[in-house]
């Protein structure tokens, strides 16, 4: 095996035991990137220089005796979506109106991998200011899926996931808005967490829409994942939704098996839209999770239809409020340079918030919102999690969609609830549909990352989906 | 001149700027003023890429403070909102403040006011007490500065107001014209809280009664310098006139069909100038038939006139809604009485304690206690004077008349220099023989003694008439009233 084909858990262990070091490490990450990137332009920025030089001192810090303790990601090589402010480094948001940005400061969650050790490989592409669920919405040009470059990764945080299942990294950050982590990692066959809202801070990444950004990561394998919240999560001074909630450790209860544990499954995403092939694949996986030991009960998500339409006022308003700030006169350039989806979202927030309409649309999504919040909160009095497919179809061809925003909003029905309700997502690979990824979503209270953990490890381990390769 | 044809009515909205060390949303100084631009700045006051708001704990509690000192109720839950629209120096496109679920609401104010109203509450001592109606006290941030540089040529820079919509196109005329603009973003952040009144004003002073009362309150409470020239109190007041004719009981609630708001009026001497002008517009307008622009308008200090600066054919839409980055605030009762116990005796009060404990006069109250400092210093100085038998009223005169420097002298030198002064100052004739005597009738001895001839036992007596009267008097003074005194017997 290649060394950038590793997970994070086996990196530490042969970096630890001096099989390989950190700049082998990373000069295979940069490799693969050299050989592939043309083809699936998964990032913006390659850091070749930096990263290098980074991964070197933390080999230098290794030969000193730096434990895995005080810095668990030592040398590991890390990709960032290019929505997060890396201090000196090119951060464009996938826009050409920030295409010459360089940010003063480093993003709390950055600092926070800096500070574990990690080494910044390179700046991801993404849908411009996360505005999309394909990767076609960049100013950058579209990235491809690895698994068959004629199909989207998923958006928004689409380098992130491709760079990783091509093996350019060994884990990658992004953002879940309405589901731009877990689509994605759904898309490209790898693990995605949406954590809880909260529950890790968004100080430094450019804003989508306040009230609904989560900033979650991709990675090869659920313990992965969590080994990376572990470091990510917690309050933080700079981000006033930051709750003071303990973070607790959430690779401890990995192993703890799923027998018992209720899962819901709603009725109400078994719909017309829902792909046949994708529902054969969502059914093997609960014989799956039953067979584990699982209970599957059928929940009600009664105010589900309403998910879409409700986010959709409520994430362009405030998103058209986020971008009010880009008007070339401190940095980057003028609104001119906005892209079209850009601009569809900023009207049609303007629209919403304005006098007279206020009332009918922003403030009657937010009331939309708390019922949806209460569906789940009486769901989970009677089961534990719920689990979803990610998407109700396979990844769909590069430009199929692109002409029909709206049909392009659609895809996102499953995951927006958790968006809305501020709850956790946890997306892992299920299978192949026509030799394309699908993913299953494992929803759950917030704050209980610790048992999506728990069923994600077990289900992984039980189908080993993460041990294929695209053929790259 | 038809002086009773109309009555004017003018609401007032107040922005009050708060002394704490950081500012509003960031931790960046709050200390501004006069600081070389561009130095107290983060990514958040910025508005750069990412940044997010996290309020100022102290800055709220002193806006409730304020709230508390005007009377006000105090909501146990409020919020921020987005107040969004474009200037240059609002760098985030929108401005965090407090739209519907203020700090505080419903308070009030007692001023002077020279206007004989039946209907008003009267003092007994003196001129009317008014009482201004507070409708909402609430928080918001400052903006930056801009500093415009006009060009060589004489064209004055038709400044663009707030409601510019294209921030790109005004850059670019900025640029062509002759001149350009800078923006400052030490300000931007500072912590400001917004008072506004109802339309209870109906004169141009009684409107400066209020400020200075205003001005008095927040000092007291030691939240703000408040000071006009400095921009740490800025006035928007809102004015109109209404005919007095169609003025009944029941029609007095309804309001004018315009208002005008007046801006930059940047010192206490230019308010009531600015408002009489603009009065005086007003009434031109109205008399000949025709009703003034509802609009914005400048205070030119230079010209002593105001300005069109923009009209506004419609309201400027904000579009208000619930800031998503600072969690609702949720207040416990003893919360805002902890809060509460934090103000320190209001100035009105304090005067009127003043009154009744030293027996002062009211116009001597209220100069004694128009600011904290004198007060304080006062009622030190009257504790020192206790032990040297020195009065308050005695205190007070010289505090008032001989315009003490309270920052040089402390109250105990005070009451030295008191007491040094009384002892030079003639004591009254009349009350020495009186005490002289009182000596002689308990020291029967010593007089006989000096009747015999023996003068020294005079000075045995000037010794009990010292200590009797307590104060250092002129020994030789002494003895010759009581050498009087002793002729007599």
């Amino acid at each position: 095996m290649n060394l950038n084909q590793l997970t994070i858990k086996q990196a530490q262990e042969g970096l630890k035991n001096e099989k390989f070091s950190s700049v082998e490490l990373t000069k295979a990450c940069l490799e693969q990137i050299k050989k592939l990137n043309p083809q699936i332009n998964a990032f913006i920025t390659v850091c070749e220089d930096s990263v290098l030089h980074e991964a070197k001192k933390a080999d230098d810090l290794a030969s000193q005796g730096e434990t895995l303790e005080a810095k668990p990601l030592l040398g590991i090589p890390i990709a960032l979506k290019d929505l997060f402010s890396t201090k000196g480094i090119k951060t464009t948001a996938g826009s050409k109106v920030l295409e010459n940005y360089i940010p003063p400061y480093d993003a709390t969650v950055v600092k926070k991998l800096k500070d574990a050790g990690a080494v910044i490989i390179g700046k991801t592409n993404l849908d411009a200011w996360a505005h999309g669920s394909s990767g076609e919405n960049s100013d950058f040009g579209p990235t491809k899926n690895p698994w068959n470059t004629e199909y989207v990764p998923g958006g928004s945080s689409s380098g992130s996931a491709a760079a990783l299942t091509a093996d350019m990294c060994l884990a990658s950050t992004g953002t879940d808005t309405g589901g731009s982590v877990r689509l994605p990692a759904s898309f490209c066959n790898v693990v995605g967490l949406k954590p809880t809202y909260g529950r890790v801070s968004r100080y430094g990444i450019i804003a989508m829409a306040s009230s609904l950004d989560s900033i979650g990561h991709f990675t090869k394998t659920v313990e992965d994942s969590a080994i990376l919240l572990n470091i990510t999560a917690g309050h933080d001074d700079f981000d006033a939704t930051t709750p003071g909630v303990d973070v607790q450790n959430y690779t401890k209860n990995l192993n703890n098996e799923v027998k018992g544990i209720k899962i819901g499954v709603p009725k109400e995403y078994v719909t017309k839209g829902l792909d046949k092939n994708v529902q054969t694949r969502f059914e093997q996986a609960l014989k799956i999770l039953e067979r584990l030991g699982a209970i599957i009960e059928e929940v009600s998500l009664p105010h589900t239809e309403y998910g879409n339409a409700a986010y959709y006022i409520i994430q362009p308003s405030e998103a058209s409020s986020n971008l009010a700030r880009y008007d070339g006169i401190r940095y980057g350039n003028d609104r001119s340079y906005f892209g079209d989806e850009a601009k569809r979202r900023i009207m049609l927030g303007t629209y919403t918030l304005s006098a007279g309409y206020y009332d009918a649309y922003y403030k009657k999504a937010m009331q939309v919102r708390t019922l949806i919040k209460k569906d789940f909160n009486e769901a989970f009095k009677k089961i534990d999690a719920i689990v979803t497919p990610v998407s109700p179809t396979p990844p769909w061809k590069i430009g199929e969609k692109i002409n029909d925003p709206l049909k392009m909003y659609l895809s996102d029905i499953f995951t927006v609830t958790a968006n809305l309700a501020g709850i956790p997502g946890l997306s892992v690979p299920m299978g192949f549909v026509n030799e394309l990824p699908v993913g299953m979503q494992i929803l759950g209270p917030q704050f209980s990352e610790g048992l999506l953990f728990q069923i994600g490890y077990a289900f992984e381990q039980e189908t080993n989906w993460y041990k294929m390769k695209s053929k790259l | 001149m038809k002086k009773v044809k109309y009555q004017l009515i003018i609401g007032l909205e107040v922005h009050v700027e708060l002394k704490t060390k950081s500012k509003m949303f960031c931790g960046c100084s709050a200390d501004y003023f006069g600081k070389e631009p561009n130095t107290h700045v983060c990514p958040v006051c910025l508005g750069l890429p990412g940044a997010l708001p996290v309020p100022n704990k102290t800055a709220i509690e002193w806006c409730v403070m304020i709230g508390l000192a005007l009377n006000c109720e105090i909501p146990l839950f409020s919020k921020f909102d987005r107040k969004n629209y474009f200037y240059p120096d609002l760098p985030k496109g929108y401005q965090i403040s407090q739209y519907d679920q203020p700090f505080a609401v419903n308070g009030l104010v007692n001023i002077k006011s020279e206007i004989r109203n039946p209907k008003s509450e009267t003092n007994s001592n003196d001129k009317n007490t008014k009482t201004i109606r507070i409708r909402r006290v609430h928080m918001e941030e400052d903006t930056a500065k801009l500093v415009h540089q006009f060009g060589a040529q004489s064209a004055r820079l038709q400044l663009p107001s707030r409601q510019y919509r294209d921030g790109g196109q005004a850059k670019r005329k900025a640029q062509n014209s002759e001149g350009f603009s800078l923006i400052d973003f030490n300000r931007s952040g500072v912590p400001l809280v917004e008072i506004v009144t109802e339309p209870d004003f109906e004169s141009a002073t009684e409107v400066v009664e209020y400020l200075k009362k205003l001005q008095q309150i927040v000092r007291y409470l030691d939240v703000s310098n408040a000071d006009m020239e400095k921009g740490e109190m800025r006035l928007e007041p809102n004015v109109s006139l209404r005919s007095r004719n169609t003025t009944n009981t029941t029609n007095k609630q309804i309001l004018p069909i315009y208002k005008v708001e007046v801006k930059n009026i940047n010192s206490f001497r230019f308010v009531e100038k600015a408002i009489n002008y603009e009065v005086e517009r007003q009434k031109a307008i109205l008399e000949s038939g025709k009703t003034p622009v509802q609009e914005t308008r400048g205070w030119d200090e230079k010209k002593g006139i105001t300005v069109t600066q923009r009209v506004k054919e419609e309201a400027m839409d904000y579009r208000y809604f619930p800031e998503p980055d600072i969690p609702p605030i949720r207040w416990s009762q003893s919360q805002i009485s902890k809060i509460k116990t934090q103000i320190p005796e209001l100035p009105d009060k304090r005067s009127l304690r003043f009154q009744k404990e030293y027996s002062l006069s009211t116009y001597d109250s209220e100069i004694l206690t128009k600011d904290k400092q004198t007060a304080n210093y006062f009622e030190e100085a009257v504790r020192v004077g206790k032990t040297h038998n020195t009065s308050p009223k005695q205190i007070s005169n010289v505090i008032i008349n001989k315009k003490i420097d309270i920052d040089t002298i402390l109250p105990a030198q005070l009451i030295q220099n008191i007491l040094i002064s009384m002892q030079t100052a003639t004591i009254n004739e009349k009350e020495l023989k009186k005490i002289v005597k009182e000596i002689l009738g308990k020291n029967q001895k010593a007089v006989e003694d000096y009747k015999k001839g023996k003068v020294q036992v005079i000075g045995f007596l000037i010794g009990q008439v010292k200590q009797t009267i307590k104060l250092s008097l002129d020994t030789e003074k002494v003895k010759k009233v009581i050498e009087k005194v002793l002729k007599t017997y």
